[in-house]
């Protein structure tokens, strides 16, 4: 059975195309993927991701919990309204899920995972709890509303009345519960999944419908799913389930950076990735751009000097007017040249640092 | 949905075709099939001179989502490609049936044409994929 948004009339009522994304009738865009891309890095657009899974942990043993559950360290969050992005691995190191932590003070944590991966993940965070004394409950009754590019802050804190002032000395990665908002009791976040400045709000079903309707009486564009898959790209981000997986360590994916090998914390999968900080993984994930005409896809064969590999994401860049991709392939040296099969036909590409873009720029 | 002109005729896989006043046939996808594709980026067309066979793949059409193939309506020799799409691969999305044609190819066996689906069938087969 698909699952719907509270906005899903709202996006059938402005043309958007539905898809089924991870089980739930989503846009994939409203008329044009590319004019949408633009507008968020240009000005400012808006996505409907209450499809995420929300999930609050709370209780007295409920640090412990997460120090053993992820593999960023909690410990970093000290003041209440920080965010940390962390991977939750399985024993071998693989990676289960993505996510974000905030911490809303005391002994309360709120967890933004990926809508695919809902069942696995509770089912495996609950085998975890054991004997850590902690809560933990999923949110299905908020909504979410994020809204990027270099106007977002400005279009949301003009519709926050009191609030904006407070919303408005967010720094970035960090978050608040504003009560008293037009909107009702929100949850505003200084992050997303663009690379670009915004907020992530979450607010119950009647607040999101009010302030999505509110952002778009104020000049903010939708923008559906097909369009975030090519601003997260572009922004060097990682998809779950695209990019990395349960037989992907963090290191095989470009997150080692994400991985906080700190004194003592014993958490699930230390011991794999531990040994692949120190002796190096197999594989890495690289960023390909490709001069040539054409498309980079998923799927498509990368050969190496030290063997094959494949694109994991690929897309045509809006914003570089080039494809772009991340790979994953042995571990070794790439001066020899990297090139893909396309269709039968070897085309070089260039391995490149991401972001491939950065600050609506190409980086 | 835009109106699908009368002139037309059609394949299951969404290529259209046009016999122009001189015997010469225009090709090119359908407004439907720019639709489901989404915005185009890149076009991969044949060589004038190229022959090309009913039902064989003789382009490719890229959007940001799919690279599709384009399968050849009927047989006969390349005589023009729409040159102009290389670098607005986007006027298949805007004008699919007028400015956003592909090639034209000299038919070899012009019976062919009446093999294809006409406006109606194709309308029918499209209002099928929505369902």
């Amino acid at each position: 059975m698909t699952r719907k948004t509270i906005l899903n009339d709202h996006h059938r009522a402005l043309g958007a195309r539905m898809v089924d994304f991870g089980g739930w009738d989503m846009p994939i865009h409203y008329g044009s993927q590319i004019e949408e891309h633009h507008q968020v890095r240009r000005d400012a657009g808006m996505f409907d991701v209450s499809h995420m899974n929300i999930v609050d942990v709370d209780g007295p043993g409920s640090r412990a919990f997460l120090r053993r559950l992820l593999a960023n360290s909690i410990d970093k969050l000290k003041q209440p309204g920080r965010a940390l992005y962390s991977c939750m691995l399985n024993p071998r190191g693989g990676v289960i899920d993505d996510l974000i932590v905030y911490f809303l003070g005391g002994d309360a944590y709120r967890l933004v995972a990926n809508a695919a991966t809902r069942d696995k993940d509770m089912a495996w965070i609950g085998d975890q709890i054991t004997d850590f004394d902690v809560r933990v409950r999923q949110r299905p009754e908020l909504s979410i509303i994020a809204v990027q590019g270099p106007n977002a802050r400005e279009r949301v804190l003009g519709l926050l009345g009191d609030a904006a002032v407070q919303a408005s000395e967010l720094g970035r990665f960090a978050a608040a519960e504003l009560p008293g908002t037009p909107f009702g009791e929100v949850f505003i976040a200084r992050t997303g999944y663009t690379g670009e400045d915004g907020f992530e709000v979450v607010a119950s079903e009647s607040g999101a419908v009010a302030l999505w309707d509110a952002l778009l009486r104020a000049g903010v564009k939708p923008v559906g799913l097909g369009a975030r898959d090519t601003l997260r790209l572009e922004a060097g981000m990682n998809l779950y389930g695209q990019d990395m997986d349960e037989d992907t360590s963090p290191y095989e994916a470009a997150l080692g950076w994400t991985v906080s090998l700190d004194e003592g914390r014993d958490f699930i999968g230390r011991e794999v990735v531990e040994a692949h900080h120190r002796d190096g993984a197999p594989r890495r994930m690289i960023g390909l751009l490709m001069e040539d005409k054409g498309v980079l896809r998923r799927g498509q064969a990368v050969r190496t000097a030290g063997g094959d590999g494949e694109i994991l994401s690929g897309t045509f860049s809006p914003t570089l007017g080039k494809a772009i991709a991340f790979a994953r392939v042995p571990a070794g040296d790439l001066s020899g040249g990297v090139s893909v099969d396309i269709r039968g036909r070897d085309v070089p590409v260039r391995v490149v640092k991401f972001p491939f873009v950065r600050d609506g720029k190409p980086a | 949905m835009s109106e699908i002109p009368g002139d037309l005729r059609f394949m299951k896989s969404h290529e259209w075709a046009r016999i122009e006043g001189d015997g010469k046939v225009t090709i090119g996808i359908s407004d439907h099939a720019q639709g489901l594709l989404g915005d185009l980026v890149y076009v991969e067309l044949p060589q004038v001179g190229d022959s090309v066979e009913a039902g064989n793949a003789c382009a490719v059409v890229e959007s940001v989502k799919a690279a599709s193939d384009v399968y050849a309506p009927v047989s006969g020799t390349v005589t023009a490609v729409n040159t102009a799409l290389a670098d607005k691969p986007e006027t298949i999305n805007e004008d699919a049936y007028g400015e956003g044609w592909l090639f034209v190819v000299e038919a070899s066996d012009p019976d062919q044409f009446n093999d294809l689906l006409g406006p109606d069938d194709y309308a029918d087969l499209i209002e099928e994929d929505d369902l």
